[in-house]
């Protein structure tokens, strides 16, 4: 098995975005959530996560509350708010459009040039 | 939107802090189990799982600082928890904290104490509206050496209409008996002109004042009185206006009480406590006819300084070209501008701000030193400081936490100091001068009161640094492994020696400072008098002087010399007098504010139309036989220069020096003019005769040997303001009684005042020496222990590091005298280190105090050597404790120690 990837400076905040756009989730089911998409391939800083997560709802694009988890313990719940809708759908494209854009620049071949 | 949310958020976690600590604690655990729970279902033992659980998750404490951060609550929560973690600390060191807020306390007390004086006299000097529009305007005649020669009433209407000036007024000062209340008195009174207090800008507390259009000749019959006589004299009766007071036999009506503080922004103390203000307008046509007067103006709005003296200038050119006879070219008649602040406060300036540096200076060495405890006790927290680093907390906030203790400390002490200073208020108002040129009172206001806070805040920050940067340099590897109670870098204990190195310098600058002072004094002290002032003291009283001269019954030298005669009869009776005198108030040595006569010498009055000043007194003939100030040509006064006799005069060796250097002045004759009103008011167009010269005796100033002086024969003129000189076994509690009641028994009248030893009168004339020489006497005193006791923490501090060493050199066979030494020569090196560089300092603060000295030159040898031996051999018994505690080491209980 490959190592897993560092995270990219800046793209926590997208993956945590999507994460819970996916359904509300608790701090440790973001992670989790990640680790399961990615299938493993991406390494995240645990202590990390929780400034993220309360940077986004500090900003409003993420809701909390506190629910029950699945083996019955007390956690704080994350879910996309209307605002955090929106901005990942921005996110989404910027990340599309520099991503080609990038690609676009690796794939370039003597030729073209 | 987002900006709403952000701002509730903020609010929320603002407002439920507690709440979103213990939030966030729960939400972490619950990570930190989840995860555990995980990898125990994957097969690790519990303990294993919670292990790896915690360790992969990182640094908790961080994650919470930034999820605060997150929140954008760091600044005002972080600080709230910092002054309450720094409040526990400093709880937990009561010692440690007592002498910091201690010493901060003095240091803030003693600056804020200082500043206080600055603020009422240098930096507010005039308490008047638009003070900077107020200004002095002398008279100068360069060309005959005289300064502020007096105006001319032509002049005077001149500067009224040149457009320069809102108000122009002349003012001059006087004293006079105040009878017909319970205890006659004497009061200083001012005749001014009626635009005086509307140039003030002041209005009265009760009644009115006068009219500045007012245009009456001569002195009005209405009054305007202080507060404090109104109080004193009256007893605050609240129907004064329209009552009369009786001012040297002439009645005069109330018309106005000056609000309390109100006071003439006079050069002399006695000026600033005029008491009492008479409208005065002068009518004259003569220009070359000077008057003794004082002229004060107020510019006209925005008008500089420099633009009206410029505007000023250009009017004085054109009088000067359309009245040649009056302005002869020699003379070089100018009128210059000053502002009045300067001519309040100009003499003083100096000292202040000595002793504004003086104290700042202490200020300074009290945080070095608590930099010095803070580094100490830094060194013990260095283990808890690196695992607060090791467990996740930022550098940056470790600093901050260390900045948030050391500035609670500085604003304790700060707090502190006010407090004492509240408390000692009283006391240090007593031991400021009289003569401190002050129109304010002191007050601890809103100015002072900032200075306070800024000064703690800066002193919280200098001696906060040091430490704060060394926490945010640990090596935690190193610290945490040395273990508790472990060693200080070597870093830390270079800038302790830093820190006690400046606190050295520091201290031999203010102590040489302190050391010149107190060399001037000491000289001043031991002058040659030329006088005896031993079991001498001298009364005053003061004669009237009426308006209209034939109700004067002393107005004659014939009448006045029957009193003086009677008066002096009765003080030989006095218990213990075995001599007595009589003297104009000039005669007093060392007291009166100067009397200055024009002089003319025969066979030169055509020299110049404005002649030399000299110092005039009349006395009778005892008075030099009293004060055993010998003869050296000639003869002294007789009882026969009466005013049917030849007009004679005594002069000194200094003026004989001056005007008939390597000729015989006796015999040679001068004519003198008007003196300062009220003392040999007679202008005499008859020749005096030179008859004797006495030594030169320091009676007008003790820094000064050489002040040209002549005396006139009492019982040739009519002095009004009058001295009695006593010499005896005088009982000085009872003597101004006695006097009283023998001049009262004479003439009832007359006010009797200002009884004082001549000792006195000598230690008075240096209160304002004393004054700063005391106070930074005292700061150089503080600073030495400040710095003993930083030397003996270091090097304390440096035996103990070095226990361990010392214990095996002593195993090894070293000798305990050798042990000694080397602590000792550590401690000597920064002690002369520190010497070396203040001694570059004190060059420079003692060139620029140089005209606060006398006698001693701001390079002074002796002071230099000495203070640095001093200091030097402190800074050895400094040491010797902790040494002679190295000298003592066991090296088995040193190296067990281990």
């Amino acid at each position: 098995m490959n190592k897993p990837l560092d995270l990219l400076q800046g793209t926590l905040d997208m993956l945590i975005l999507k994460a819970v756009s996916l359904g509300p989730l608790h701090g440790y089911g973001v992670l989790l959530r990640i680790q399961q998409i990615s299938k493993d391939r991406l390494e995240i800083q645990q202590g990390s996560l929780y400034p993220a997560l309360y940077r986004l709802e500090h900003q409003g694009w993420i809701a909390s509350e506190w629910g029950e988890s699945e083996n019955n313990r007390k956690a704080k719940y994350y879910r996309l708010t209307a605002a955090g809708k929106r901005r990942l759908q921005t996110e989404t494209d910027k990340w599309n459009r520099m991503s080609d854009v990038i690609a676009g620049i690796l794939h370039t071949t003597p030729e073209e040039v | 939107m987002t900006l709403w949310s952000r701002f509730r958020s903020w609010l929320r976690t603002t407002v439920r802090r507690s709440r979103m600590e213990s939030d966030m604690d729960t939400e972490l655990r619950f990570h930190i189990e989840a995860y555990a729970e995980d990898l125990v279902r994957k097969g690790l033992p519990r303990p294993e799982a919670r292990r790896r659980a915690r360790m992969e998750f990182g640094g908790i404490e961080r994650a919470k600082e930034e999820c605060r951060e997150a929140r954008g609550v760091t600044f005002l929560e972080s600080l709230a928890q910092d002054i309450r973690f720094a409040l526990r600390m400093l709880r937990k060191s009561p010692g440690f904290t007592a002498v910091a807020v201690l010493t901060i306390a003095l240091g803030i007390g003693a600056t804020t104490a200082i500043f206080s004086l600055v603020d009422a006299t240098l930096l507010h000097p005039l308490p008047y509206p638009h003070p900077e529009e107020l200004v002095r305007i002398d008279d100068d005649l360069p060309g005959t050496g005289a300064t502020d020669a007096g105006i001319s009433i032509p002049e005077f209407k001149d500067l009224q209409r040149s457009g320069i000036f809102q108000y122009v007024v002349l003012e001059i000062f006087g004293s006079a008996n105040l009878t017909g209340v319970s205890q006659p008195s004497r009061m200083q009174y001012e005749g001014v002109s009626p635009a005086y207090f509307a140039m003030l800008g002041v209005k009265p507390e009760l009644g009115q004042t006068f009219d500045p259009q007012d245009q009456t000749p001569g002195f009005t019959l209405d009054v305007v009185i202080s507060d404090g006589l109104w109080k004193r004299a009256f007893g605050s009766d609240p129907h004064i206006l329209g009552k009369s007071v009786r001012m040297d036999n002439d009645l005069y009506r109330v018309i106005g009480v000056m609000p309390p503080g109100f006071r003439d922004p006079g050069r002399t103390a006695d000026e600033r406590n005029t008491e009492q203000w008479a409208a005065l307008n002068f009518s004259s046509a003569n220009r070359s006819l000077r008057v003794p007067l004082e002229t004060v103006g107020r510019l006209k709005p925005g008008l500089t300084v420099a633009a009206a003296q410029s505007q000023l200038d250009a009017l004085v050119a054109s009088l000067q070209k359309q009245f040649p006879d009056a302005y002869p070219a020699d003379s070089k008649w100018t009128v210059r501008l000053v502002p009045l602040k300067e001519t309040v406060v100009g003499n003083v300036r100096q000292s202040l701000i000595l002793l504004l540096g003086a104290v700042a200076l202490v200020l300074v060495i009290g945080c070095v030193n608590v930099a010095n405890l803070l580094l100490a006790r830094a060194s013990v927290r260095s283990r808890e400081m690196a695992l607060r680093q090791a467990m996740g907390a930022a550098r940056k906030r470790l600093v901050r936490q260390l900045l948030t203790e050391s500035l609670l400390l500085s604003l304790l002490g700060g707090v502190a100091g006010l407090v004492i200073l509240f408390c000692m208020k009283g006391f240090l108002l007593r031991l400021i001068p009289e003569s401190l040129p002050r129109l304010n009172n002191l007050s601890i206001n809103w100015t002072v009161m900032l200075f306070a806070l800024a000064a703690s805040l800066a002193a919280g920050v200098i001696f906060g640094l040091a430490p704060a940067r060394q926490a945010g340099r640990l090596n935690l590897a190193s610290t945490l492994r040395e273990g508790r109670g472990s060693k200080g870098s070597k870093e830390q204990t270079r800038t302790r020696r830093v820190l006690v190195v400046t606190e050295f310098a520091l201290s031999l600058v203010l102590m040489i400072a302190a050391g010149l002072l107190l060399h001037s004094f000491w000289d001043l002290l031991n002058v040659r008098l030329g006088f005896n002032p031993q079991h001498v003291m001298s009364v005053q009283l003061w004669l009237p002087s009426p308006n209209d001269p034939k109700t004067d019954i002393y107005g004659t030298a014939a009448q006045e010399a029957v009193f003086a005669r009677e008066l002096l009869r009765r003080s030989r009776l006095l218990p213990g007098v075995r001599e007595a005198a009589l003297g104009a108030e000039p005669s007093i040595p060392l007291q009166h504010d100067g009397n200055r006569s024009q002089l003319i010498v025969e066979g030169r009055e055509t020299q110049s139309k404005q002649p030399p000043l000299v110092e005039r007194s009349e006395v009778t003939p005892e008075y030099f036989h009293l004060l055993e100030i010998p003869v050296l040509r000639g003869r002294l006064f007789n009882e026969g220069d009466d005013e049917k006799a030849p007009l004679v005069a005594v002069i000194n060796q200094a003026m004989a020096e001056t005007y008939w250097r390597g000729e015989n002045p006796l015999g040679k004759r001068l004519m003198l003019g008007r003196g300062r009103p009220g003392v040999g008011l007679r202008v005499r167009k008859t020749w005096i005769t030179i008859v004797g010269v006495i030594a030169d005796a320091r009676t007008e100033s003790l820094a000064n040997a050489t002040v040209p002086q002549i005396y006139l024969s009492l019982y040739q003129d009519t002095p009004k303001e009058l001295a009695i000189f006593l010499r005896g076994d005088l009982n000085v509690g009872a003597i101004p009684q006695e006097v009283r009641a023998m001049v009262q028994s004479v003439n009832p009248e007359l006010p009797v005042y200002g009884a004082k030893t001549l000792n006195d009168a000598v230690s008075a004339s240096l209160e304002q020496r004393r004054f700063s020489m005391d106070i930074v006497a005292a700061f150089a005193i503080t600073a030495l222990l400040l710095a003993a006791l930083g030397i003996y923490g270091v090097i304390s501090y440096i035996v103990n590091e070095r226990t361990h060493e010392i214990g095996i050199r002593l195993a090894l066979g070293a000798q305990r005298g050798d042990v000694m030494r080397i602590v000792l020569r550590q401690g000597l090196s920064l002690a002369i280190a520190g010497v070396a560089v203040g001694l570059v300092g004190a060059l420079i603060v003692s060139h620029l105090m140089a005209g606060l000295l006398y006698g001693v030159r701001p390079t002074d040898l002796l002071t230099f050597a000495g203070v640095a031996i001093l200091l030097i051999s402190v800074a050895l018994l400094a040491c010797y404790i902790p040494a002679r505690r190295a000298m003592r080491v066991d090296p088995i209980v040193a190296l067990r120690y281990e």
